[in-house]
């Protein structure tokens, strides 16, 4: 009856992504009895060392190795796991920019169902699985429910679980690479052109001042800047200032900017959607300014003022100086 | 009469009668004139209709005020004077120029009516007169040459500089001066030397200069001199004359028709097509101004008409902040594009196609940084038109879909909510709840009706700030006794920026719904407290009751009595200055209402900004503007701050929620905060009425100073 | 190039408060307005591009009820050649599977070249563009910020990963992409143009016509379903400073000083 469940490992030079350990998380919260499975693709010593990382987390790992797999194509991933998967799988795979490719196509040649983004999930019961979901931009939420009776591929929110504490599960590492089969896509990977690096940068720094679409124009950036530099502080920002072109992208804090690991985090006029504070890790102090008292930022802030930040951010500067 | 010299009507030249060259050079010159003008003419003939044929006794006043008295040119009093002295001597000279042409031909000429004492008078004066040009002339060069005046300036990305064809028109026209006093004055020491009378130079002109220092020069010099005066004064006269449509002195012969085709009406903007109806629009083939033949032929008379004098682009706030406008390179550069695609060498060339302008000579932010504010045209002495060019430009750009993101937003949450920022309608009036219970604010429908209705618009409505504006007006209103009540979710955004950013259809349905809105309301006037809501009702639509705004109503309600005002102990440390919303003084005149109503303020202190009234300068703009990110070196809102920090207020008064919103905030960008604040009329009306229901809560600018 | 897009009409999120509707059944409709995906404004302003510098045609596609036509006919005032919509009652609550197999059909009904789809939209789940060209079994790319032409058989893609970099991948047309916002700067379509467009046929095609089993395709065949809609309880949060602001200023320099926030 307990669908066998896979995890997919997202890993880069040799380290499992956090959302390698939040889905161990998931996997128990979905099925407590079931032993999953970390599947691993890769080659070489950075996928042993992956496998091996895994094995402390995860009962089983499968190791898939193969050189056409050294940069993770989701167009030939798709069909290794199509094969190697058994039928009414249920595959949890992060919703990272990878998962987005690859699940959706997978879920269609699996014939099995997929649940996009959860953030949370309760216990299969009769081969029904529960989640939660988020609707326009996080402004509600949903409860869906889905049957896994013919196999799932469930993509999670990175971020949404807790990492599970690696332990030593005593995985077996198995050997799936003679599997992998006809290894050939029509799409091919070039290269990845790195983001421009910008004057700053900003996951080095300790205190962040943060700017969102509460800042109104760009001409009260200074504003901002004023205190960043009466802190000691540099200042970085939500997407909406990067695509109004006030800032570079490379001052963007979230999953689609930087990942910063400040000690002391000021959020100022954003509101906290998760894509922006998926960019911050490392439990920081945050203190949020927003004049809305209802913004999601206040959920996740240590300490919050509900103010205008173009009234408080000068009274704030003027008083440390 | 016996003349001491021989005129150039009976000379011989190497055998040739010179009077051979008296005929050639004017027909040849004419000749080329002709066909100057002709192919001048050909883009005007191809270009779109204009309604100018119309209002004749208005053009006439405006071309006896503007063209022949030169009214706008004293604003830039040394330039101005200079100008009027030039332009005078031309008038004064121009029977003289004429005469001076047949004299080559018939060497007794006088011209018709110029034959009795009038012509002596006329002898004397025009003496003067070209003495006066030539001192112009010269003190004009100075000053161009030498001291080189900022407005001339071309930046780099115009061009070359303009000094030497100003200064080669300059030179040419003292030439002119200066063959016709040797001329004279040749023939006038020649017969001095014989001792036969004759016309002699009327006493310190020109001419009698040079007649003196040639006194005792003997007929071999003066003779040859007299003729070669004679033939350099015509090939001169000829040349200028075919000059003048190559350049900037075009002016010298399109002004007077420039000035009597000349805009009369005030604060609205032309049609998409002169002649094509409302109605009649969807039918059009293509919106605005895309390429060169899509302007009016008014508008293209325009550009021949520019004389490069800068005035506009020295007002221009869009200039004055480094946006990358200058209004007179939009002129400039039409005209320099027009001549090109018109060429006229070699003879008989084919026009060039015509380019579409945007991304040729005009960039796209060149023409969205305009806040239509019409200082350039309040300048110009010449009568030329700017903001229905970029209205027109604009059409087309919307047409194209070239709109700046920043602009996509405003205008599509304009058309499915009617107003900019995307609210709810039904929240449109609930800035009324804001108000005191004692306060109610009527919403007009089947039953609720007023006789009155005061139209908020949009800004007014939704902004937390502004909404102090309506409700002081409100409050006002009801203290005068007046039965008034709003449109409510039923009033849509005037629409007077969408239509000046060229979103005409958009515009033309908001206008629609608002004036089927206002029909039902019942009401027999209506007032506002937006000049841009004042402006758009007043001028861009049509069967709708009389509007007024505020400040109007004010001045007549504070003088009759209907209102009265105490004053403040707060007042005693404020300087107080007016700042003229464009919209409500430039293009509508109402400057003396607000101060008139500022003044009944007891001990309130007021001081003028240097540029007030008709020269005041624009705050930022309002609606849509509020959205566009232009590029720009700083806010013209802060240069309006420190304008009234050098005038020594620190309180800035206005009468539109617009430049309200753009003064407050470039109080906290110029770092005044605490210093310098400012008030809307109606809200500092309502604080110093006597029994204010707000007084002491009204914010005066977030500042802290009261 | 044959170029089909596929847009939805959704509830404009800038110009709308999304709320729960009161049995928790929906969100709240009645005050909305709907207009394009931001997402599928970009894909067929992309669409727009390279049909005008290689020649071809582009064809919006919806799925929806009769008003999913004003969202066709406002891309094609935009600049698209061809609009088709896809509607029958049967269709309602399809889910993205569902939406996906009913613009198969319709796809299959031409030769394309290039899908495009928007990377998401309301729902957030980003699925039909990646389930569609497994269905078509064709190849596909997601989050694709940059499209150049290589020859009349591939494509050079870029794709906004994480970090803000792109990674670049050669796809073999024909091929079906998603498409992200930024990728570039969309035309304006005013009033005008939709007026011009007002009397184009759009031409609507039920489940007989596309071919498909009606039960299949709507909200009966749906494998994920939808409960309810709520929103979370709030947490504990942050804790809040109260007091005048010079009051907060003080508390919170003390705050940021202890947590070494202050250099």
């Amino acid at each position: 009856m307990a669908a066998q469940i896979f995890a997919y490992i997202p890993h880069k030079q040799g380290t499992p992504d956090d959302a390698a350990l939040e889905l161990a998380t998931a996997a128990k919260q979905m099925a407590p009895d079931a032993a999953a499975t970390a599947v691993v693709t890769g080659t070489g010593a950075d996928l042993d060392a992956v496998c091996s990382a895994m094995a402390k987390v995860y009962p089983a790992v499968w190791k898939i190795d193969n050189e056409a797999l050294s940069y993770p194509n989701a167009e030939i991933i798709r069909s290794v796991l199509l094969r190697l998967l058994p039928e009414k799988a249920l595959l949890l795979v992060p919703h990272d920019t990878f998962g987005m490719d690859l699940s959706p196509g997978l879920s269609i040649k699996m014939k099995a169902a997929f649940i996009p983004d959860v953030v949370e999930t309760a216990p299969i019961e009769n081969d029904e699985l529960k989640a939660v979901r988020q609707e326009y931009g996080g402004a509600v939420s949903t409860h869906v429910v889905c049957s896994v009776a013919g196999g799932a591929v469930v993509n999670v929110r990175p971020g949404a679980f807790q990492p599970r504490e690696s332990a030593d599960a005593g995985g077996q590492v198995t050997d799936k690479s003679d599997d992998v089969g006809d290894v050939s896509a029509k799409r091919r990977y070039l290269e990845t052109v790195a983001a421009e690096v910008g004057d700053v940068d900003i996951t080095k720094e300790d205190v962040l001042v943060s700017i969102g679409r509460g800042i109104e124009d760009e001409d009260n950036i200074e504003i901002a800047e004023d205190l960043a530099k009466a802190m000691g502080a540099v200042v970085s920002c939500s997407r909406p200032i990067v695509d109004a072109k006030w800032l570079e992208k490379s001052r963007q804090v979230g999953t689609s900017g930087q990942t910063v690991k400040p000690k002391v985090y000021l959020a100022c006029g954003i509101s906290g959607s998760f894509q922006h504070l998926g960019g911050l890790k490392g439990n920081p102090f945050i203190v949020a300014i927003n004049k809305n008292p209802k913004a999601p930022v206040f959920q996740v802030a240590d300490v919050g003022i509900v103010a205008d930040i173009l009234d408080f951010l000068p009274e704030l500067t003027e008083a440390l100086e | 009469m016996e003349t001491a010299l021989i005129s150039p009507a009976s000379a011989t030249f190497w055998g040739i009668p010179t009077i051979v060259f008296s005929f050639l050079i004017p027909i040849c010159g004419v000749a080329v004139f002709t066909y100057i003008i002709a192919l001048r003419l050909a883009p005007l003939i191809r270009a779109t209709p204009d309604a100018r044929l119309n209002h004749y006794g208005a053009r006439l006043l405006n071309l006896m005020k503007i063209w022949l008295l030169q009214y706008r040119h004293p604003r830039y009093m040394l330039a101005g004077v200079l100008h009027i002295a030039l332009f005078a001597g031309f008038l004064t000279l121009g029977v003289r120029s004429i005469s001076m042409v047949l004299l080559g031909i018939s060497e007794n000429f006088v011209f018709p009516g110029f034959g009795g004492i009038l012509g002596d008078v006329y002898h004397v004066v025009k003496d003067y007169a070209a003495t006066l040009v030539l001192l112009a002339c010269i003190a004009a060069g100075i000053r161009r040459g030498v001291f080189k005046p900022e407005r001339y300036a071309v930046p780099p990305r115009y061009g070359r500089d303009h000094t030497g064809e100003a200064l080669f028109v300059l030179g040419l026209i003292s030439t002119l001066m200066v063959t016709e006093g040797l001329f004279d004055a040749s023939a006038a020491a020649a017969q001095l030397q014989q001792g036969a009378g004759g016309a002699y130079p009327a006493p310190a002109s020109l001419a009698w200069f040079f007649t003196v220092a040639m006194r005792h020069a003997s007929l071999e010099t003066l003779q040859p001199l007299h003729l070669a005066a004679y033939y350099l004064h015509d090939l001169t006269f000829f040349f200028f004359l075919c000059f003048l449509p190559l350049g900037k002195h075009f002016h010298v012969i399109t002004s007077i028709f420039n000035v009597f085709f000349m805009r009369l009406d005030r604060g609205n903007i032309k049609p998409v097509r002169h002649g094509v109806g409302d109605d009649r629009l969807d039918a059009l083939e293509s919106f605005g101004v895309k390429k060169l033949e899509d302007f009016t032929w008014k508008h293209i008379l325009d550009f021949y008409t520019c004389a490069d004098c800068g005035r506009c682009s020295d007002n221009c706030p869009a200039n004055t902040v480094k946006r990358p406008l200058s209004p007179r390179f939009i002129t400039i550069k039409g005209r320099d594009l027009t001549y090109k695609n018109y060429p006229l060498y070699p003879y008989g060339a084919t026009f060039r196609k015509s380019e579409p302008l945007i991304g040729t000579i005009y960039e796209e932010d060149e023409i969205w940084s305009c806040t239509t504010c019409g200082a350039c045209e309040q300048e110009c002495p010449l009568g030329i038109e700017y903001i229905d060019k970029i209205v027109d430009l604009r059409r087309g750009m919307v047409e194209e879909g070239a709109v700046p993101q920043s602009l996509q937003k405003p205008l599509g949450a304009l058309e499915k909510r009617g107003n900019p920022w995307g609210k709810m309608e039904k929240k449109r009036a609930d800035w009324v709840k804001t108000l005191p219970e004692t306060e109610p604010v009527k919403i007009l429908d089947k039953k609720n009706r007023a006789d009155t209705l005061y139209f908020v618009d949009s800004i007014s409505s939704y902004d937390d700030r502004m909404q102090s504006i309506a409700r002081a007006t409100a409050l006002l209103l009801k203290a005068a006794g007046v039965d008034f009540g709003i449109l409510g979710k039923a009033e849509k955004d005037s629409g007077h920026e969408v239509r000046r950013f060229g979103e005409e259809m958009l515009f033309q349905d908001l206008k629609d719904r608002n004036t089927a809105a206002i029909a039902a309301s019942g009401a027999g006037r209506i007032i506002t407290a937006d000049p841009h809501a004042f402006n758009a009702l007043k001028h861009d639509y049509k069967d709708i009751p009389p509007v007024e705004h505020i400040s109007q109503f004010l001045a007549r309600a504070v003088k009759s009595g209907a209102l009265s005002m105490t004053s403040l102990a707060e007042d005693r440390e404020k300087v107080y200055t007016y700042h003229d919303p464009c919209y409500l003084g430039r293009h509508n005149d109402v400057y003396d209402d607000p101060r008139a109503v500022l003044d009944a303020v007891p001990g309130l202190k007021r001081v003028e900004m240097a540029r007030c009234r008709d020269r005041s300068f624009c705050c930022g703009g309002g609606g849509l503007m509020l959205f566009y990110e232009p590029e720009e070196e700083q806010r013209m809102g802060v240069l309006r701050v420190e304008m009234a920090d050098q005038a020594g207020a620190n309180i800035i008064v206005t009468a539109c929620p617009f430049c309200l919103v753009n003064i407050e905030d470039a109080i906290k960008v110029a770092g005044l905060e605490g210093k310098m604040a400012a008030i809307d009329l109606a809200e500092l009306v309502e604080a110093h009425l006597n029994g204010s229901k707000q007084q002491r809560e009204v914010e005066y600018g977030n500042s802290g100073l009261c | 190039m044959e170029i089909l897009v596929c847009v939805k009409r959704v509830p404009d999120t800038a110009e709308n408060e999304i709320a729960v509707n009161r049995d928790g059944s929906d969100i709240e409709r009645d005050d909305l307005v709907y207009s394009v995906n931001e997402w599928d404004n970009y894909a067929v302003e992309e669409a727009i591009r390279l049909r005008d510098e290689k020649g071809g045609s582009v064809t919006v596609v919806s799925v929806g009820d009769e008003e999913s036509e004003e969202v066709v006919r406002r891309e094609m005032a935009m600049g698209a050649d061809k609009g088709v919509l896809l509607s029958d009652d049967a269709f309602e609550g399809a889910d993205g599977r569902g939406v996906a197999s009913l613009l198969k059909a319709a796809a299959e009904k031409g030769a394309y070249d290039l899908i495009l789809t928007g990377a998401q939209a309301d729902d957030g789940a980003g699925q039909v563009g990646g389930m569609l060209a497994a269905m078509l079994d064709l190849p596909y790319a997601s989050l694709v910020n940059s499209i150049e032409v290589v020859d009349d058989r591939r494509l050079k893609v870029g794709r906004e990963v994480e970090g803000g970099n792109q990674e670049m991948n050669a796809i073999e047309m024909p091929c079906v992409l998603s498409i992200q916002t930024g990728i570039n700067e969309p035309r304006y379509v005013g009033i005008r143009g939709i007026r011009k467009v007002a009397s184009v046929e759009i031409p609507v095609y039920d489940a007989a016509a596309l071919g498909v089993a009606a039960e299949a395709a709507g909200g009966a065949g749906a494998a994920v379903k939808r409960l309810d809609y709520f929103v979370p309880a709030l947490g504990d949060g942050a804790e809040m400073l109260e007091g005048s602001t010079e009051e907060i200023v003080e508390k919170l320099i003390e705050m940021l000083k202890a947590k070494g926030g202050i250099k």
